[in-house]
């Protein structure tokens, strides 16, 4: 059954610009088609009763976690580009952001 | 020496290494070649570094004969599921977007067997970004089940669980956001144990869900799976959900001593879905322990019928986030050929990514979005709650929870891969546990009519790892299905 309540107009393209994920045509038909499943089995989270309960971000809440600011040994230049896909003078190159 | 040397358990390979009957090179070789033959039917290793492994054994042969052994794991392999960091080794979490990438850096879990001189063996196959339940999901290609090839070995930690089923390993790490340790765990007739949120680091591994994700051990018997626990959980400060107290320690006797407990039963668990030759299984499993002297008391876990659409909302939200990183400027593919600089985001994940892994960073980008964060994901938040509450209220009568892992024996490939409903529901039995912070494990429980393996799940207090290993394991010495190995 579909909750009237809830929305499920997916706008695929506007989440996939959020997302910033370029989806082929197909695979927006089949994301709209699973998407909407998904959501309408979501829908049943409504049933709940949620009033004054408290939201957890995490199953035990740890707060002030910090430790000890020990100056570490970085990496050096060569192991963090190491992994670069395109790189040129100890930088990582990447298309033109500015003109 | 046995032929099937690799099918033995790890403290008794430990027992031969000690007395000279057997080398760490002998048993690296022996996995190797256990590897060889059988890897070709099951896909289980994305990629494996014979001469640095066989080193490592040479290392660790080096220190028994010096009698400077690190721990009783010294020598002994063990498989990584390829989301790990280890330093010089390609890491892929089975996806194209790291295709190339190498490790840096050492995770914490890694660190530590190295000091415990484990064998650092292969890299093992998985889900994509640890998204799926049935191995379906990776660009290096499905993995089979060692029990029967046409079937899934589950998911996400495919790879480890047929790995050490079918003796290409002696033990594995794998990681547990919903079930991805225990459900394969499962499927493969072999031990995994999801540690408590907090009670193994999870610096350098790469993230899914944060506020769900665990690393945990898989072995073939329960010593093996504490062994190895013990090697890696404790805090790190480099991750600062690891928990500041170190609770987990306890010897491997206090594992095999007995204890009675209160076991409950969540009626929930055993309603609508649950395959009946299952139900037999685990209902034979509860009158073993109360003939044993348990007490056994039913208790309710009145969320069960909303755990999906929770661990769905959050574990989409927070992985949408977390692949936020997989842009194609530092590391990993990158597109070529792109228009501009936000081009390359765009085609970069466009081509990266697979089908499942976009389907969720999709669901996450929308239940976070400004005008569904309220209806969804903090709704979501909220139930969550709830869901910890049933656990603490049931933990007030019970010490821990006997359930099934899984609702049906193992799969056919493909029999559920149209339909991501249908498949999320596989997890259905194991995921709060995740959402609630808790430990758990799955052990086998023995085979259904056509010769799958079925689970046992034992589900623990937060930080109480040792009450269910010693449940565990006293079910497993009173069974022999420790022994069971797949027809390969």
């Amino acid at each position: 059954m579909k909750d009237k309540n809830f929305d499920h107009s997916v706008h695929i393209e506007n989440i996939a610009t959020l997302a910033r994920i370029h989806l082929t045509d197909q695979e927006r038909q089949d994301l709209t088609k699973s998407l909407d499943e998904i959501l309408e089995y979501f829908d049943k989270l409504k049933k709940v009763n949620i009033e004054g309960v408290e939201p957890s971000a995490h199953a035990f809440p740890l707060y002030d976690i910090l430790r000890d600011d020990e100056v570490g040994t970085p990496f050096d230049i060569e192991t963090a580009l190491k992994n670069a896909p395109k790189r040129r003078n100890n930088q990582v190159i990447v298309p033109k952001v500015v003109e | 020496m046995d032929s099937e040397i690799f099918y033995k358990s790890a403290s008794a390979l430990n027992n031969l290494l000690d007395s000279g009957e057997l080398t760490s090179v002998e048993l690296a070789k022996a996995v190797i070649e256990r590897t060889r033959s059988v890897d070709g039917k099951l896909n289980a290793f994305i990629s494996f570094d014979e001469e640095k492994t066989i080193n490592e054994a040479v290392q660790s042969d080096m220190r028994r004969k010096t009698g400077k052994k690190l721990s009783n794991l010294d020598g002994i392999p063990v498989g990584i599921k390829d989301l790990i960091s280890e330093r010089g080794q390609t890491l892929t979490c089975g996806s194209k977007i790291l295709g190339g990438y190498v490790s840096p850096y050492d995770a914490t879990v890694i660190e530590r067997m190295r000091n415990a001189g484990c064998v650092l063996w292969g890299r093992l196959n998985m889900d994509e970004f640890a998204m799926g339940s049935s191995n379906e999901n990776s660009y290096y290609g499905k993995v089979a089940n060692p029990w029967d090839i046409s079937r899934v070995p589950g998911g996400s930690s495919g790879g480890s669980a047929a790995a050490v089923a079918s003796g290409e390993t002696i033990l594995a790490l794998g990681s547990d956001t919903g079930g991805s340790i225990r459900q394969p765990a499962a499927f493969c007739g072999i031990v995994g144990l999801k540690p408590t949120y907090g009670a193994v680091s999870r610096y350098g591994i790469v993230a899914f869900a944060s506020s769900l994700d665990q690393i945990g051990p898989m072995g073939r018997s329960i010593e093996d799976v504490a062994t190895l626990f013990h090697v890696i959980s404790g805090h790190d400060d480099r991750d600062s959900s690891s928990y500041p107290v170190d609770k987990t320690h306890h010897s491997i006797e206090s594992v095999k001593n007995k204890r009675i407990k209160t076991i409950g039963i969540p009626t929930e668990y055993f309603e609508e879905g649950l395959d009946p030759e299952i139900r037999r299984l685990i209902d034979d499993a509860v009158s073993f322990y109360k003939n044993a002297g348990h007490r056994i008391r039913e208790v309710s876990l009145t969320m069960t019928a909303y755990t999906m659409a929770v661990y769905y909302v959050i574990a989409t939200a927070e992985a949408s986030s977390n692949l936020a990183r997989f842009d194609g400027v530092r590391y990993g593919y990158r597109s070529e050929n792109p228009k501009d600089a936000v081009d390359l985001y765009y085609k970069t994940r466009g081509e990266g990514f697979g089908s499942e892994v976009k389907r969720r960073i999709m669901l996450g980008t929308y239940v976070l979005s400004n005008e569904n964060f309220e209806s969804y994901y903090l709704r979501a938040q909220k139930v969550r709650t709830l869901i910890r509450n049933d656990f603490m209220e049931a933990f007030k009568n019970v010490d821990l929870l006997i359930t099934p892992v899984t609702p049906s024996p193992a799969f056919k490939i493909g029999e559920k891969s149209a339909d991501p409903l249908q498949m999320y529901l596989s997890d259905i039995y194991t995921i709060s546990v995740n959402l609630a912070g808790l430990c758990a494990l799955s052990l086998p429980c023995g085979l259904s009519s056509n010769g799958l393996p079925i689970g046992l799940q034992v589900i623990g207090k937060p930080f109480h790892e040792h009450e269910i290993l010693s449940l565990a394991y006293e079910f497993e010495q009173a069974h022999d299905f420790k022994n069971m190995h797949p027809p390969l």
